[in-house]
């Protein structure tokens, strides 16, 4: 499925180039983009460490499996291959509530946190778990109840009620969370790519 | 009303973590600088590893999307958002939504700019930036951080989701702001 996505980006890209006789643009486009992807990871280690680093006091103090345990009615149907005491369940709480306070530098560290510690039960393997779908499902159409970066450029073009989207946002959302959670359910349990543990 | 508590929420969250984490990790004994450093360590290490990933992704989107080729996609979909009943000009932001984040926000910028922040296209563009994730850029960046090559069905979710987050936005910003 991505080796096919992928191989059809980068190929209809290359022939679209050519047929317009601008193929020295794909050049331009693939180096400047593999440059770029470099700086986004550099971007990404400062921060990365600063919240880990927090995470990693929370999960020793044991804040992060008293947040499990509080949640875990909700998580234990999400995620039914996960034990409920295991850090994984925590990580993932962290990342969902990031995301939904638009928190986005703080989201990712917890969210690869939470596959890592998935990652433990998947006995390494190179194909995703089931509860990483569920995880990616959720994380993908989460909640935000402050889109903030949206909202600052409405403000700077001069809008005179830049947060009135908020509220069709989160009905938006909500509705694209529902069919998120039900496909990854109908997935994990019927279809051909369900597995048996 | 609501919306100045989520506000005050957004703004305050992230030096309310850094407070009460720390405090709490004392009061219960635990070695916090020595903590710190020891999670810190980890995060050095997963970001330096979704390199290759990142680098593969981007730059085939890359190529798509500077060759024209998403002009193309973009033109052949426009009976869909008739059908719709969504100005065709949000069809190439649906397009790119899902494969990279900062295109899609100068998309909605330049969409906002052209139309002003108040018209029907710069409400919808808004709405449809604010409701679906950059699906693409979050399973490249999780699988990649521990090593997963087959996604199996993460990737149908995550695009029935951006598309089910576009019919939403379209279907609520007909409703309240046509």
């Amino acid at each position: 499925m991505l080796n096919l996505i992928w191989l059809l980006l980068l190929a209809s890209g290359i022939v679209v180039a050519a047929l317009n006789g601008n193929i020295e643009v794909v050049t331009e486009a693939a180096l400047g983009a593999a440059k770029g992807a470099v700086e986004v990871c550099f971007d990404l280690v400062g921060v990365m460490a600063l919240w880990l680093g927090i995470m990693k006091i929370a999960e020793k103090g044991g804040l992060v499996t008293a947040l499990a345990r509080w949640l875990r009615p909700i998580m234990i149907r999400l995620f039914p291959s996960v034990p409920p005491q295991h850090p994984a369940m925590g990580a993932i709480i962290l990342n969902l509530s990031a995301n939904m306070l638009g928190l986005g530098n703080a989201a990712t560290p917890f969210g690869m946190k939470a596959m890592q510690e998935l990652q433990t039960l998947n006995q390494d393997s190179e194909e995703a778990s089931t509860a990483m779908c569920t995880f990616l499902a959720l994380n993908t159409s989460c909640i935000t109840l402050i889109p903030a970066t949206i909202i600052g450029v409405r403000l700077s073009f001069g809008s005179e009620n830049p947060t009135e989207i908020v509220g069709p946002c989160i009905f938006a959302t909500s509705i694209a969370m529902l069919i998120a959670v039900s496909l990854d359910y109908w997935f994990r349990t019927y279809s051909r790519w369900r597995r048996f543990p | 009303m609501l919306f100045t508590v989520l506000n005050i929420i957004s703004t305050w969250a992230i030096p309310f973590l850094l407070l009460v984490i720390p405090l709490y990790g004392y009061l219960k004994k635990v070695p916090v600088y020595e903590s710190f450093v020891e999670g810190a360590e980890e995060g050095f290490t997963t970001a330096v590893k979704i390199i290759p990933f990142l680098v593969g992704m981007m730059v085939a989107i890359s190529v798509f999307r500077a060759s024209g080729a998403m002009d193309y996609l973009s033109r052949a979909l426009t009976p869909l958002t008739t059908l719709l009943d969504a100005p065709s000009e949000v069809l190439p932001l649906a397009i790119m939504r899902p494969l990279s984040g900062s295109g899609v926000l100068g998309m909605a910028t330049e969409l906002m700019r052209t139309f002003g922040p108040d018209s029907f296209i710069g409400r919808l563009a808004s709405v449809m930036q604010g409701t679906t994730d950059t699906t693409f850029f979050v399973l490249t960046v999780y699988f990649g951080a521990v090593g997963i090559k087959k996604y199996r069905y993460a990737i149908v979710t995550g695009l029935t989701a951006d598309i089910t987050g576009f019919i939403a936005s379209i279907y609520i910003c007909n409703l309240l702001f046509r």
